[in-house]
């Protein structure tokens, strides 16, 4: 089984804004909701960059270790999914988060947050692959049809990618090779205590 | 030197000069021509973290939460909330519980001291009975909702299952967050009763220096509330304003800080939240089982006028000293 990662190439990110809009659709994701988002570092100022940010499906999730009626789960893929049958929507999963990942459809007080929304990188939820409840509660299901995430397949300049992760990683280290930069596997660190080991600039 | 010779040292420094020129043009294009690194100005996320301790940008939709890129602090908010608190919470707990277990079996409760004389005085009126019961009833309500979000999923879940489990918790949620009201405002109104006589005086240092009257056959003076009575009151007031601070940022969730500030709040909550609650176990303990009439003080109101003059003799002196009978306080007649 692969193990499924986003890697987003930061120097390819054109803030396009193209996932975000892609994910919203694809999934039927509410109002107030984004699943992925894209942020925009020294905005205006030489050697600024686009990350385009979601849930990275962790190794070890926080969101999991610290919910407290214990919805997370991982798939055989190494993605992170939840049960929203489950959920009581207590926050937690967001302050543990190092990404922002989790979405919450109200932003009620008096605990009101509603049922706790997320990436599920493209792969549905626990209910039965394909059925009308799991598309409305979660979203697509592509891994399901052998598709990967629409937000990855819709970036225009490939920044953003999808897929095994041993893959994606080597696509990426390729690219940094040949053109001879990369400001590196974003999140990669706290995702997955892992940073993708990058060829030296060019005159270093 | 001849002719000869002049003329070729000239030509090699002419050559030489022309060899030094031409490589002053050669090596200026070359030194602009050096590899143009567009990344040379970017922005590293090793860099960014070592600086900061969340890296923050500019999004483009209105939740400004989502301008936060990366929080790393998130995998230490994780260590606290799912191991430490899980710790903290037991010991605080068990080891509270061990000690007045100890006292129980080694001390024992506090036993009257003289027979009962038969002469009952109000010590509690009903509005202050009232209140402490409503106070108690949403003090084990909160305490329990809240022990159930650290400790349900490894204690509770197993047993009921996740559905059921899940079902409990989010009610325990809107519980928790209502009762919180009944609480806060109960002990801001026993504050604004009581707070006059629980200003520690002199008395009580006499109080603690003789043991609080858990020593045998030491019977301290005391007024309406003596010396240990006066630490929980204190106690109390400041576990609540604790509880109640943290608890509106909780209840607010992002109105006034981020997700930093979040996560300090809500450890701030739970740390307060079980040292209240051990407060409360030793509070129970001593009032209850380990000192015998305190029980009936707080459900009738009526106390015996001996157990009144052991635990509260400045009390029962002012109240019903010399030439006075020992009428009830307010109206009402104590029970049969």
């Amino acid at each position: 089984m692969a193990r499924m990662k986003f890697l987003c190439d930061a120097d390819r990110c054109i803030e396009c804004n193209a996932c975000v809009t892609s994910c919203k659709n694809e999934n039927e994701v509410p109002w107030g909701v984004n699943r992925r988002r894209v942020v925009t570092l020294n905005d205006g100022e030489p050697g600024e960059r686009s990350v385009s940010m979601a849930c990275m499906h962790c190794t070890d999730a926080p969101c999991a270790a610290v919910c407290p009626v214990n919805c997370f789960y991982t798939t055989d893929d190494g993605v992170v999914l939840h049960n929203k049958d489950l959920c009581i929507g207590c926050g937690y999963c967001f302050y543990a988060c190092p990404f922002g990942a989790p979405q919450y459809p109200h932003t009620g007080n008096f605990g009101s947050r509603g049922k706790m929304d997320k990436c599920t990188f493209c792969a549905g939820g626990p209910e039965p692959e394909g059925t009308p409840g799991e598309y409305e509660k979660y979203g697509a299901n592509r891994l399901a049809e052998g598709k990967l995430p629409i937000c990855a397949e819709v970036c225009s300049t490939r920044a953003l990618l999808a897929g095994d992760g041993d893959i994606v990683e080597q696509i990426y280290q390729d690219r940094v090779a040949q053109r001879g930069y990369g400001s590196g596997a974003w999140g990669w660190q706290a995702a997955y205590n892992d940073s993708v080991e990058t060829a030296p600039r060019r005159g270093d | 030197m001849s002719k000869l010779t002049k003329g070729i040292h000239l030509r090699i420094r002419l050559v030489l000069t022309v060899i030094a020129l031409f490589s002053g043009v050669l090596i200026a294009p070359v030194a602009a021509q050096a590899p143009l690194d567009p990344n040379a100005a970017a922005v590293s996320e090793r860099q960014l973290l070592q600086q900061h301790y969340l890296i923050e940008g500019r999004g483009t939709i209105a939740d400004t939460r989502s301008y936060v890129l990366e929080q790393p602090l998130g995998r230490v908010w994780r260590l606290i909330q799912a191991v430490w608190m899980r710790w903290i919470g037991a010991a605080a707990i068990l080891i509270t519980i061990a000690i007045f277990a100890v006292l129980y079996f080694t001390v024992g409760p506090i036993r009257f001291a003289a027979p009962r004389s038969g002469r009952m005085v109000l010590l509690f009126t009903a509005f202050e009975r009232v209140l402490h019961w409503l106070l108690a009833v949403s003090f084990v309500i909160l305490a329990v909702t809240g022990l159930n979000i650290t400790f349900g999923r490894g204690l509770l879940l197993p047993l009921i299952g996740a559905e059921a489990f899940s079902r409990w918790s989010e009610a325990g949620k809107y519980v928790h967050d209502y009762s919180s009201l009944a609480f806060t405002f109960g002990v801001a109104i026993l504050f604004l009763l009581w707070v006059k006589d629980f200003a520690p005086t002199r008395v009580d240092i006499e109080w603690f220096k003789q043991g609080g009257g858990m020593i045998a056959g030491k019977h301290p003076a005391a007024d309406r509330f003596n010396g240990g009575q006066k630490i929980l009151f204190w106690l109390a007031i400041l576990g609540t304003i604790g509880v109640t601070v943290s608890g509106v940022f909780l209840l607010f969730p992002f109105y006034w800080t981020n997700v930093m500030g979040m996560q300090v709040a809500q450890i701030a909550h739970a740390l307060i939240a079980v040292a209240f609650v051990a407060t409360m176990i030793a509070h129970v303990y001593i009032a209850a089982v380990g000192m015998e009439g305190g029980w009936g003080a707080m459900a009738s109101g009526w106390v015996d006028l001996n157990w009144a003059k052991q635990h509260h003799s400045l009390w029962v002196e002012r109240e019903f000293g010399e030439g006075r009978d020992a009428t009830p306080l307010a109206g009402g007649t104590p029970p049969t």
